[in-house]
């Protein structure tokens, strides 16, 4: 089972970082085929969100074919989004925080890393276009 | 939930007025079932008035008003179906939550004492102590959860967390959700505490000077509205296709938040979504008097 960070200081709206959020624990492997998803009256006593804001999210996955909901029983993951294998961004989390780690100790702070990767992204990007 | 088509409220021109002053103008709004609005306005707005007369503790002086299908009065089959909370918690200081729930007991028909004892065990508030002796947290929630043992269908509820601490007003809002995620109930909650509203409501009344400045599902109502930051220049032509609610002007920048008439064509003006609280202060900024002078002049190069 998972639970639900909501921050309301963020511009994204909570339905969506509820989605978020099980896709996110869908790609690390957190949450798999078959795994129950907190129902509506858990996420709600939890976090104290508005409940058809769950229940919207809920519908989104499942419009997307990541969860069903079951008469009675709950609301169960049946798909995976697309993307590499579950454990893959796990394994990449773990290498880029090692290269983080060098980038600290090459004196860099997270400014310079995040400038730093968005213009790698970019020049990633381009490469790929040309 | 979300796609009940029928409405707990719905009021047309409803008004009051108090000998000279007028408390409520001209309201016309609707409140689906199942939803749990945002009523938000300054003080003196007309936030109270409108919930007194939803809840049949005040006459109307114009207008027409629907609550739960039904003219709002003081007869048993409508009081039944409403649950009020004011300002003022309503309980006895010398009596203990166990008290309580034996008179409620004792006092409504579809009383649903266990589910209350449930809440209140859930929130280890303590069932045999003296109310007075309570925190203020601990008495907010014995009283929703008398309240919600009433089981009923509409919850007004005037300002019920302004007094509490951050984690008791989450925990207070999360009681609520839970009432209203196990159905059949809708709430109205007037409140200033925006960043509250933002997560547990799906619904907004606006009021400002006595007058509905917006009403309807808080996605909607965003979506139907836009920031737009670009240099000072003349703006006519934006206010024409646009509802202008508030502007920011600069000697060099203009911040201007729209109703929108249609897509923002403008390159001169960058346009970004607007968050609930922006919203709210815009259209509170837009009745303020008289404008606060230093604040617009903000960065500005004399």
């Amino acid at each position: 089972m998972i639970s639900f960070r909501l921050d309301g200081r963020s511009v994204v709206p909570p339905y969506l970082q509820i989605v978020q959020q099980v896709r996110q624990a869908l790609r690390m492997g957190v949450l798999d085929l078959g795994d129950k998803l907190p129902t509506v009256r858990e996420v709600v006593a939890a976090t104290a969100v508005n409940p058809n804001t769950v229940l919207k999210a809920y519908r989104d996955l499942e419009r997307d074919g990541l969860v069903e909901p079951r008469a009675g029983q709950g609301t169960f993951v049946v798909g995976r989004p697309a993307g590499p294998p579950p454990g893959t961004h796990s394994r990449l989390a773990r290498s880029l925080a090692h290269w983080v780690r060098g980038a600290r100790e090459a004196g860099l702070d997270d400014e310079s890393i995040e400038s730093l990767l968005r213009i790698t992204l970019r020049a990633a990007a381009e490469e790929e276009t040309a | 939930m979300a796609s009940s088509a029928q409405a707990a409220i719905r009021t047309s021109g409803l008004s009051k007025r108090y000998r000279k002053v007028t408390a409520l103008s001209e309201a016309t709004i609707s409140v689906p079932e199942g939803r749990i609005s945002a009523l938000i306005g300054p003080n003196g707005a007309g936030k109270t008035t409108l919930l007194r007369l939803l809840a049949g503790l005040a006459r109307p002086t114009g207008g027409d008003v629907a609550v739960l299908g039904a003219r709002p009065g003081q007869d048993p089959a409508f009081l039944a179906g409403i649950g009020f909370l004011a300002q003022e918690i309503p309980l006895y200081q010398r009596f203990t939550a166990e008290d309580h729930l034996g008179i409620g007991a004792h006092l409504n028909s579809r009383w649903d004492g266990d589910s209350a004892r449930r809440r209140l065990d859930g929130l280890s508030i303590p069932l045999g102590q003296k109310v007075g002796t309570l925190s203020g947290g601990q008495r907010a929630q014995l009283a929703l959860a008398l309240t919600l043992a009433k089981r009923p269908r509409l919850l007004l509820l005037d300002e019920p967390v302004a007094a509490l601490d951050p984690l008791a007003r989450r925990q207070f809002l999360a009681h609520l959700a839970e009432a209203v995620a196990d159905g059949g109930l809708t709430v109205v909650l007037s409140s200033h505490l925006v960043a509250d509203l933002e997560r547990t409501c799906d619904h907004l009344i606006l009021l400002a000077a006595s007058q509905v400045q917006l009403c309807g599902d808080i996605d909607t109502v965003l979506a139907e509205h836009q920031v737009l930051v670009g240099p000072r220049k003349d703006t006519t032509a934006i206010e024409r296709d646009h509802t202008l609610v508030h502007a920011v002007r600069t000697a060099r920048q203009v911040t201007l938040l729209i109703r929108r008439g249609g897509p923002v064509v403008d390159p001169a003006f960058e346009a970004s979504d607007v968050g609930l609280e922006e919203l709210v202060l815009g259209y509170m900024g837009q009745h303020a008097s008289p404008a606060p002078a230093r604040l617009t002049m903000i960065g500005e190069e004399q």
